[in-house]
């Protein structure tokens, strides 16, 4: 396969592109501080910050991959945005409306249509329920046609997913981990939601088996006119079914491109470091690694200015200028008024503090590498 | 058992080859494969028959003196077996006559009746009100879930039989104030066990999907939690049928439970503990039924938690 990309459906690409494309959700500043309480009092004696103020918007029918190592607050952020979890601060916007402090009977109909996959298979079903009661539990809940016509549905989408009609009285004990991840996105879809938060929905997988998730998972989402957030912490996984891709850091988004640009031209020094792990499959290939010193700080005390500071090999190449201890760099465009590439860092872009002294060019930091999953065509 | 283990096998297999869910069919399977439990359940079965055809099985009613019939009686009298060489023109008392001359096999036999019942009243009344209770303070967390909880230990704090008398005590003696003591003081068991399972469940995904699609509090306590809660509360409860039956006969015995002439065990070993010298059959053969009740409850809880254990799964 060549360098340039021929995985993108034309008309797929075309829509996407457009620019005036309404976005489905738009996130502003999220915050979720989980507090940590102690003593004889139970007092908070200290705050996780999981997310610490986060933006993005995902566009209508886009599939948006979020990264980032355990920790990162990805899970976090997209069940704040499911409203599964209360944020501390911040708003969500899911087709036009703030549903960020909606309650009971007004939140119902936006749970419809908004509906998210497990990362573990065995325990995002109920182990006590024949699996089309578990398909079928959100028409029950939402009093979706009658007790034929849901019977009918859950068949449908049974099929749809690849499950045999005679399984639906079965118990998920019964079923191999691959067919459990199809039982996850049937009960999730049966809904006909709009937006699907697939929460790392192939880690916990067979590698061959992944491919087959993620095919269906494409192939849903052209049929059904599906808006993803898929977060994951495999690259390979992300390349081969995003159309943009936001990265997180200690529960900041420090960079969001479309998949090309993100996979080919990385900006950020935390996104080049990562996608420098992604093995390639060809010993004759030699690539600069970029190695990165120390762990993941706690979010319980994060460092201060860019929290990727201590860790920085760009920062660590400058002398350690003091800006990046010192102020927050702000997620900014590359190149101002474009927008659809942004990037949080003091050296690099618009807000450039010392433009291009920065040693590690970007195109020569990472070479387009094809992580784990063999793309498959996506015609 | 003098079966061989394939034969054993087909014939367990063809019992529950019924077209029930396949999660239940497993756990009838593993129940029946348990010798204990079998035992614990052989002896239950007899007990309920006993129970239900009472009157059909005893000689005598329970609450009738042999004065009353006519018949000559000594007080205290030894079990009189015909087939063990007890004189033909002497009525037949398999367990002797009590210090009132009334039929003791009889008593005992109706005492079965009694006791069943006690043991299912108490057991679900503190169930139903323990899961409630663990169920609100599992699921709201915070606040409520301390206040329940320190009002459970409350409960535990006191040793529960001194308890139940002081509960009787206030209510008033009687088989009815007894067991809704027993209930009462038994309410924490339940409730904890139920509270420790909704803990565990209610951060699972299947939960959460359940309410990423909506489902109200009540729907996911009904319909995803409580299902899953229900394997240690059935073992919990089992077991706590005979622990009540036992309570309340203890409480018979003191004299603040079962009111003569209440055909009750722990009451006919207490009425006539003065004969213990002289008619020790008066006391040993409630004992015994006693004894075989609590110990047929226990077994078949203990073989159910171990059928139900996902881990002992084969």
């Amino acid at each position: 396969m060549s360098a340039e990309p021929v995985r993108v459906d034309p008309d797929r690409a075309e829509r996407l592109a457009e620019p005036g494309a309404a976005h489905l959700v738009e996130v502003r500043n999220l915050v979720k501080e989980f507090p940590i309480r102690g003593g004889i009092l139970n007092r908070t004696i200290a705050v996780v910050q999981a997310v610490s103020g986060v933006s993005f918007d995902i566009r209508r029918g886009e599939t948006l991959g979020l990264v980032g190592e355990s920790g990162s607050g990805k899970t976090t952020v997209g069940r704040l945005m499911l409203r599964l979890i209360e944020p501390t601060s911040g708003t969500v916007r899911f087709d036009g409306a703030d549903i960020t402090y909606i309650h009971g009977g007004h939140l119902k109909p936006i749970r419809r249509r908004m509906q998210i996959i497990f990362q573990d298979p065995f325990a995002s079903l109920d182990p006590r329920a024949p699996i089309g009661d578990s398909i079928g539990e959100g028409l029950r809940i939402h009093q979706i046609g009658s007790q034929a016509e849901r019977r009918e549905k859950v068949r449908r989408m049974m099929d749809l997913v690849g499950l045999s009609p005679y399984h639906a009285r079965r118990y998920p004990h019964e079923f191999s981990g691959g067919q459990r991840q199809r039982i996850g996105i049937a009960r999730a879809l049966v809904v006909e939601p709009d937006l699907l938060v697939c929460d790392e929905p192939v880690s916990a997988l067979d590698v061959s088996i992944q491919a087959q998730v993620l095919n269906l998972l494409k192939s849903l989402q052209r049929e059904l006119d599906l808006t993803y957030l898929f977060i994951a912490h495999n690259m390979g996984v992300v390349e081969h079914i995003s159309d943009r891709v936001a990265v997180m850091y200690l529960g900041k988004i420090v960079e969001v491109a479309d998949r090309e640009t993100t996979f080919r031209d990385p900006q950020h020094p935390y996104t080049q470091a990562l996608l420098s792990a992604i093995p390639v499959p060809d010993p004759e290939r030699r690539r600069r690694r970029v190695i990165l010193k120390g762990d993941v700080p706690s979010p319980v005390n994060p460092p201060s200015g860019c929290r990727f500071n201590p860790r920085c090999q760009v920062r660590a190449e400058l002398g350690g200028p003091a800006i990046c201890a010192e102020q927050e760099p702000a997620l900014l465009d590359l190149v101002p008024g474009q927008g659809h590439h942004q990037c949080a860092c003091h050296f690099r872009g618009s807000g450039t503090a010392a433009p291009s002294t920065a040693a590690a060019g970007p195109a020569s930091a990472a070479s387009p590498a094809p992580g784990g999953a063999t793309p498959a065509h996506g015609g | 058992m003098t079966l061989s283990q394939p034969s054993l096998d087909a014939a367990v297999d063809a019992l529950t080859a019924s077209p029930a869910s396949s999660l239940r069919r497993d756990t009838i399977r593993n129940i029946l494969r348990q010798r204990t439990a079998v035992v614990g359940l052989t002896i239950m079965l007899l007990l309920v028959l006993v129970a239900v055809f009472a009157d059909v099985i005893a000689p005598f009613e329970p609450n009738v003196s042999m004065l009353d019939l006519g018949l000559p009686g000594t007080r205290g009298l030894p079990p009189c077996i015909h087939l063990l060489g007890c004189p033909a023109d002497q009525t037949q008392h398999l367990m002797g006559l009590d210090s009132n001359l009334r039929d003791a096999f009889s008593r005992v036999i109706h005492g079965a009746r009694v006791s069943l019942i006690i043991g299912l009243a108490t057991v679900t009344v503190a169930i139903v009100i323990g899961t409630l209770i663990g169920a609100v303070a599992g699921y709201s967390g915070g606040r409520t879930d301390n206040v329940l909880m320190r009002l459970m230990d409350v409960v535990l704090s006191f040793p529960s039989l001194i308890l139940a008398i002081t509960i009787v005590t206030v209510l008033g003696t009687g088989l009815l104030n007894a067991m809704l003591a027993i209930a009462i003081v038994s309410i924490p068991v339940y409730a904890r066990v139920m509270r420790a399972s909704v803990l565990s469940v209610r951060e699972s995904d299947f939960v959460t999907a359940s309410r990423a699609l909506g489902e109200s509090s009540v729907g996911i306590l009904s319909r995803r939690i409580l299902p899953n809660a229900l394997t240690p509360l059935i073992v919990q409860g089992t077991l706590g049928i005979g622990g009540a039956i036992l309570e309340v006969a203890a409480l018979s015995f003191v004299g603040v439970g079962a009111q003569p002439p209440t055909a009750e065990w722990g009451f006919m070993i207490a009425s006539d503990r003065n004969l213990f010298f002289s008619a020790p059959h008066l006391i040993f053969f409630p004992g015994v039924a006693i004894t075989l009740s609590v110990l047929a409850f226990n077994l078949i809880g203990d073989g159910l938690r171990d059928a139900l254990d996902p881990r002992l799964n084969r």
